[in-house]
């Protein structure tokens, strides 16, 4: 894709993909809110300026990979497919619903572009470093392998299995994103199972650890550079973002984690996304 | 007069376990396609992985101690177009990681080729902890899973061949204590198809995996007993080969079942689903009875747990009375 878009743009661009992430879940009546909302940045920046990827052709074999580990924020991937081109935006209001390809945790062989099938948590990094492997084989240097994950799937064991293998096989083209936003289903999550010190965690593991502002799109974009840049080892993403970013009654409440949207609440959200403090101006008024 | 071309089970035969079969057919699938990648989670020659990783080092992954890593990476492998032989004891892979399979292979449909060593109670003094005996009842029921348990290790050879030719999923079943060997290069084998071994009128026996010699044996004993039992191999469990089943049962109408696992969701549970849709005849299953194996010489518990030709014979006289 031409990588075009000035910063600006991609902000207007995630504050789009926010609107329909609403207009979904609230169409849907059931949904994740807070995860998709809050990594619409990393998105965005990933399908709009990073990943070398065409939407007319899925399956192109010189295609980046994406993988989201945390399958249950998928709303915000098919957001921004659709912006990309993937498939028509009106398809978005099938989410959830019988017979559509867009289903509440994303199914790989239903919808293309979609690279794999999750939900279950905890597999998508294991799976990328298998890609990486494979592409390392295969001498494609050319292609690389992008892993979101949330923060609570961190407790998965699988992960850390995933983790110290792409360490050993010293993996340069991977790059996993944690969504490290704080909350997951019983509360916070250094309540829950605490996570700190994260980055030391990682890089006693091995890798090479960048730290940014997961809603800031201009620091997703040179994180990925300077991720792709480092040779000798994986590197990880630590992506701090504020869950249900965008959207204030939602904004670091852990109950909207998995909670649905009412319509009075989806009207609020969609009014405030359009505003947003006049610092943004939506195409949808 | 065999279908089939077998070799004399009655007399003394080559002894060698399954999983040495597997390992010449990983090398010579190898050989035949550089698609053809291997994965192991720390027990490599246990599981006979080594013929592979000393021929083709760059497309062996060694995973550590970590199954469900080795499935999912196994996934990920499968993805950009390799063809991933993935193994551990089956104890452990599919035993630990079955929602990673059920996700990542299954549902993501990719053809990852899962390998369970040291299957049944013939695993021997290590006990229950590493004797497999569920295997086959989770891995049957997951969609697009297909599931093979050869008979010996000639016809190993030729499964893992078919394995990476297949598109789908794939689990095989594999045991550690050598069996005689009795299929020839000629014996057939795909992948879906069940065999007539030995043709009768009066009882089907059908058997899977090691299993299927003790079949044969029983059968030699009930024509002297004066009973002409029919002997169907069913290699692949699932798909399970109903109409070559069905043809054996309605001509003989009662049928006893032999598996080295859990009766209950293995070769005995899908054949009793079969029966009980299609044709309902008397029905002995040979198994394990829902329970665990234990530590002792592998001859000594498949004889304890009566896993043996004896009591295929006796499960026999006893569907013929029945039916009568």
């Amino acid at each position: 894709m031409g990588k075009i878009h000035t910063i600006k743009q991609l902000e207007q661009k995630a504050n789009t993909i926010r609107e329909d992430i609403i207009r979904m879940l609230e169409h849907a009546g059931s949904g994740h809110s807070a995860g998709p909302l809050g990594s619409a940045d990393i998105f965005t920046a990933l399908y709009f300026e990073v990943m070398k990827h065409d939407p007319k052709r899925p399956e192109w074999e010189d295609r980046d990979i994406l993988l989201q580990s945390n399958g249950h924020c998928v709303p915000v991937r098919y957001a921004t497919m659709a912006e990309a081109g993937y498939f028509p935006k009106k398809e978005l209001l099938t989410l959830r619903k019988l017979g559509s390809r867009l289903q509440g945790h994303p199914e790989r062989t239903r919808l293309p572009g979609l690279e794999t099938t999750s939900g279950p948590l905890g597999c998508g990094l294991s799976q990328g470093v298998g890609m990486a492997l494979a592409m390392r084989m295969d001498k494609q240097s050319h292609r690389h392998v992008y892993v979101v994950t949330g923060d609570g799937e961190l407790d998965e064991g699988n992960n850390w299995e995933a983790i110290m293998l792409a360490a050993k096989y010293q993996l340069n083209n991977i790059t996993a994103i944690v969504d490290r936003n704080n909350i997951q289903i019983d509360g916070p999550t250094d309540e829950v199972m605490p996570l700190e010190d994260l980055k030391a965690k990682w890089e006693s593991f091995g890798w090479h650890v960048i730290e940014i502002d997961g809603n800031d799109i201009e620091a997703v974009i040179d994180a990925c550079a300077m991720a792709k840049a480092v040779t000798e080892k994986p590197a990880v993403i630590l992506a701090y973002t504020v869950p249900g970013k965008g959207v204030d009654f939602i904004e670091y409440d852990f109950h909207y984690h998995g909670m649905l949207l009412h319509p009075d609440d989806a009207k609020k959200a969609l009014h405030e996304l359009r505003t947003l403090g006049g610092k943004i101006r939506s195409e949808h008024e | 007069m065999n279908e089939v071309r077998l070799l004399d089970v009655t007399k003394d035969l080559q002894i060698e376990p399954t999983r040495k079969g597997f390992g010449r057919g990983l090398k010579r699938a190898g050989e035949l396609d550089g698609r053809v990648v291997a994965a192991c989670a720390d027990l490599t020659d246990s599981t006979q992985m080594g013929l592979f990783r000393d021929a083709f080092p760059e497309r062996f992954v060694e995973i550590g101690i970590a199954e469900q890593n080795l499935v999912t990476v196994g996934a990920g492998l499968a993805a950009m177009g390799k063809i991933p032989f993935v193994s551990s004891y089956a104890a452990f892979s599919p035993g630990r990681n079955w929602e990673q399979i059920r996700t990542t292979i299954c549902l993501n449909d990719r053809p990852v080729k899962i390998v369970g060593s040291h299957a049944g109670v013939s695993v021997g003094p290590d006990g229950a902890t590493h004797q497999m005996l569920e295997d086959i009842a989770i891995m049957r029921v997951l969609p697009n899973m297909v599931v093979i348990a050869p008979c010996d290790s000639v016809e190993a050879e030729k499964a893992t061949l078919a394995m990476a030719k297949d598109h789908r999923p794939n689990y095989i079943r594999l045991a550690r204590e050598g069996t005689p060997v009795f299929t020839t290069l000629d014996t057939p084998f795909e992948i879906g198809k069940a065999y007539v071994f030995t043709p009768g009128t009066d009882v089907t026996l059908i058997a899977t995996g090691t299993m299927t010699y003790q079949a044969l044996l029983a059968a030699e004993q009930l024509y002297k007993d004066g009973i002409h039992a029919e002997v169907v191999h069913v290699p692949t469990v699932k798909p399970l080969d109903a109409e070559t089943i069905l043809a054996s049962v309605h001509k003989t109408g009662c049928v006893v079942t032999a598996e080295e696992g859990q009766m209950a969701g293995g070769l005995g549970g899908a054949v009793a689903e079969l029966l009980g849709d299609e044709c309902p005849v008397p029905l002995h299953r040979i198994g394990m009875k829902d329970r665990f194996g234990e530590s002792g010489e592998p001859s000594e518990l498949v004889t304890y747990f009566g896993l043996d030709a004896k009591h295929i014979r006796f499960a026999a006289h006893h569907v013929v009375e029945r039916k009568r």
